[in-house]
């Protein structure tokens, strides 16, 4: 096959390296636009990892409800009514809608946003106290820093335990002294410390200052039949919240007798909408990088043809005498191509390397640095495989015009030529 | 070998037409050395670039060697370039970046050879032009004779049917060129077709027959006793 012929690579080779400077100037634009191609994306990719690491642990797909007053009068109701959820909507909503995975209840001592007094040796510290399922750390991930989370038997048999954030041990115990096995007191009833969190780097709607403790605990022991305060779910990964969401807002208004267009009955967070608006920013960075990258390459191929359309210009005496000597325009155009090929091929793979390489020292030099948002920046291999795609998809294009130049020129005239 | 049959050619320059070849008719047979004489202008070189396919004929008819040439496009063209004639030209047109050897090559690469029989071709027929030492050498450490005669190698090593000449000696001494000349006739008395556009009578005159040409007629065309070059070298 000709692609193998040592002679062709021979002709193609001698003709490059007649002009080492030429072609190294020719290869600059290519290998510049190779390195900016993958820097950009390299850098993309960064970004959305360091993103990926705020997000760790916060489920992407989940969604909060809460009950408010309502603001339209409905079926004989007056406006302002107190809607309350209960566990009974728990069930109802787990029964009715198949797309949610997990819906973890939660009632909060005092009320939404209200700090509770706890207290320890004299000590008091105004947290929120939480009454939550075991389950809550599947929507919420806590970094447990020492002991554990709640579990299914503190639930089961409504122990008095309860997980303490970093910044209520802070108020509540000296720096580094043993909470695990202390008791800290809410509102008169003691709770045994059975771990410490600390939150998650950004996205973390509980905060350092809260404690958990088991929902049947918090029931039994303050009341509050089945009233529930919150609830926190999660929708199975081929679903979108937001259908969803409105799906079981109209359940629930259903049940409340809520009008149907009454918007702050029943409160709700979308954390599907954060995490979509952040890959829609990585996205476009995506995009732009290509957009900027393959622009760039295109003005450097382009180069690499204006330069090859000058090279035949001069070769026209050369490729006239070639075609005297029998080469058809086919295979005067397959070398031009070809070189136009091997000169940004190379330079393509020169820029993949050295950007290779900048990436690792950059990786290396903001390892730990938390204030740069950038995190294991490196392209990916479909990436450098689309981009390298291209770059040959378009030498050959490009290459096509000083070929069709060279063989435009009818040989006699190329001979005439002195 | 060759026939031409009421050849004409012209040329559009802007609007007028310049009529450059007006009916020619005549045969080459094999073995023969003919030269083309007549002054710039007359007409010889654009009779050479139609016999060598590297121009069209408007009217007439040409046979080579009982092809047919005619509606060639440039690959058709190309490939009976590289079967049926090899080219001698004035100012050599070696490709300088290539030794010797490389050039002689170059039409057996084209005809698709193999790389060894290539090197031993191109080798038997440099020693045949007396240059087998200069193989290795580049055109620009060859002089003016030497390149030409590497030239003809390269000519010769496509084995064609016709070899054509175009003012082979216009660019070289009288000395280099009666050297060259020499090489020419000894090529022809071993069979070899030979087509000699020149237009200096001495060079004409070491052919086997003179065809002249005058404003795109042939005005005379005659055998002619060979004045042999050797005894000028």
């Amino acid at each position: 096959m000709w692609l193998f012929d040592r002679d062709l690579w021979n002709e193609i080779l001698n003709t490059l390296s007649k002009n080492m400077f030429r072609t190294f100037l020719t290869m600059l634009g290519v290998f510049f636009a190779m390195i900016i191609l993958l820097l950009l994306l390299g850098a993309t990719n960064g970004m959305s990892n360091s993103f990926d690491d705020i997000f760790k642990g916060t489920s992407g797909n989940s969604l909060f409800m809460w009950s408010q007053s309502t603001s339209e009068p409905y079926k004989g109701f007056e406006r302002g009514r107190r809607i309350r959820f209960t566990t009974d909507d728990v069930a109802l909503i787990k029964k009715q809608v198949p797309e949610i995975d997990i819906i973890s209840p939660r009632v909060q001592l005092g009320g939404y946003n209200t700090p509770v007094s706890v207290y320890r040796n004299g000590r008091t510290s105004g947290s929120s106290v939480l009454g939550d399922y075991p389950l809550i750390d599947d929507v919420m991930k806590k970094n447990i820093v020492v002991g554990r989370f709640l579990n299914n038997k503190d639930i089961e048999h409504s122990k008095k335990v309860c997980v303490i954030g970093q910044e209520t041990y802070e108020q509540l115990f000296d720096l580094g002294e043993e909470a695990i096995g202390h008791s800290i007191r809410i509102n008169g009833v003691f709770f045994s410390v059975i771990g410490v969190y600390k939150k998650n780097e950004n996205v973390d709607i509980d905060g350092d200052n809260a404690v958990f403790i088991p929902f049947t605990t918090c029931k039994k022991t303050f009341g509050g039949g089945n009233d529930i305060g919150f609830m926190a779910m999660t929708i199975y990964p081929e679903f979108t919240v937001p259908p969803i969401e409105a799906k079981i807002k109209k359940l629930l208004k259903n049940k409340y007798s809520i009008h149907p267009d009454d918007e702050r009955a029943i409160g709700s967070f979308d954390m599907s909408r954060i995490f979509n608006s952040v890959a829609a920013f990585t996205g476009v960075l995506n995009g732009f990088s290509y957009f900027v990258g393959i622009f760039t390459l295109l003005a450097g191929i382009i180069a690499v043809s204006n330069i090859l359309l000058i090279t035949v210009k001069e070769r026209t005496k050369e490729i006239g005498i070639r075609r005297a000597l029998g080469a058809t325009p086919k295979v005067v155009k397959r070398q031009i191509v070809l070189e136009a090929i091997l000169i940004t091929v190379f330079a393509g793979l020169l820029g993949f390397t050295l950007s290779t390489a900048i990436l690792a020292m950059a990786n290396m030099a903001f390892e730990g640095m938390e204030q740069v948002p950038i995190r294991n920046a490196i392209f990916s291999v479909p990436q450098f495989l689309i981009s390298f795609t291209l770059l040959v998809v378009l030498s050959i294009l490009i290459g096509l015009i000083p070929a069709n130049r060279a063989v435009k020129v009818k040989p006699i005239d190329a001979l005439r030529e002195e | 070998m060759i026939e031409i049959k009421d050849l004409h050619k012209s040329y559009k320059m802007g609007s007028n037409s310049l009529h450059v070849l007006k009916g020619l008719n005549f045969n080459i047979e094999e073995g023969e050395l003919v030269a083309i004489m007549g002054s710039s202008g007359s007409g010889k070189s654009t009779l050479l670039n139609i016999l060598g396919m590297l121009d069209e004929l408007d009217e007439g008819s040409y046979t080579l060697d009982g092809v047919p040439i005619k509606n060639l496009n440039e690959t058709k063209a190309a490939e009976y370039r590289n079967k049926f004639l090899g080219f001698i030209f004035q100012s050599f047109n070696l490709i300088n970046y290539k030794t010797a050897l490389e050039n002689v090559a170059l039409p057996l690469y084209y005809q698709g050879v193999s790389r060894k029989e290539r090197q031993e071709k191109a080798l038997k027929y440099l020693e045949q032009v007396g240059l087998k030492e200069w193989a290795g050498h580049l055109p620009s450490e060859l002089s003016g004779g030497q390149k030409q005669r590497v030239a003809i190698a390269r000519a010769l090593a496509a084995e064609p049917k016709v070899l054509m000449a175009d003012e082979p000696t216009g660019a070289l001494d009288s000395k280099t060129s009666y050297e060259v000349m020499d090489l020419i006739q000894k090529i022809n008395d071993d069979g070899n077709t030979i087509l000699v556009v020149t237009h200096e009578p001495d060079i004409a005159d070491m052919c086997k027959r003179i065809v002249h040409l005058k404003d795109g007629v042939i005005v005379e065309d005659k055998k002619v006793d060979q004045v042999r070059a050797s005894q000028y070298v």
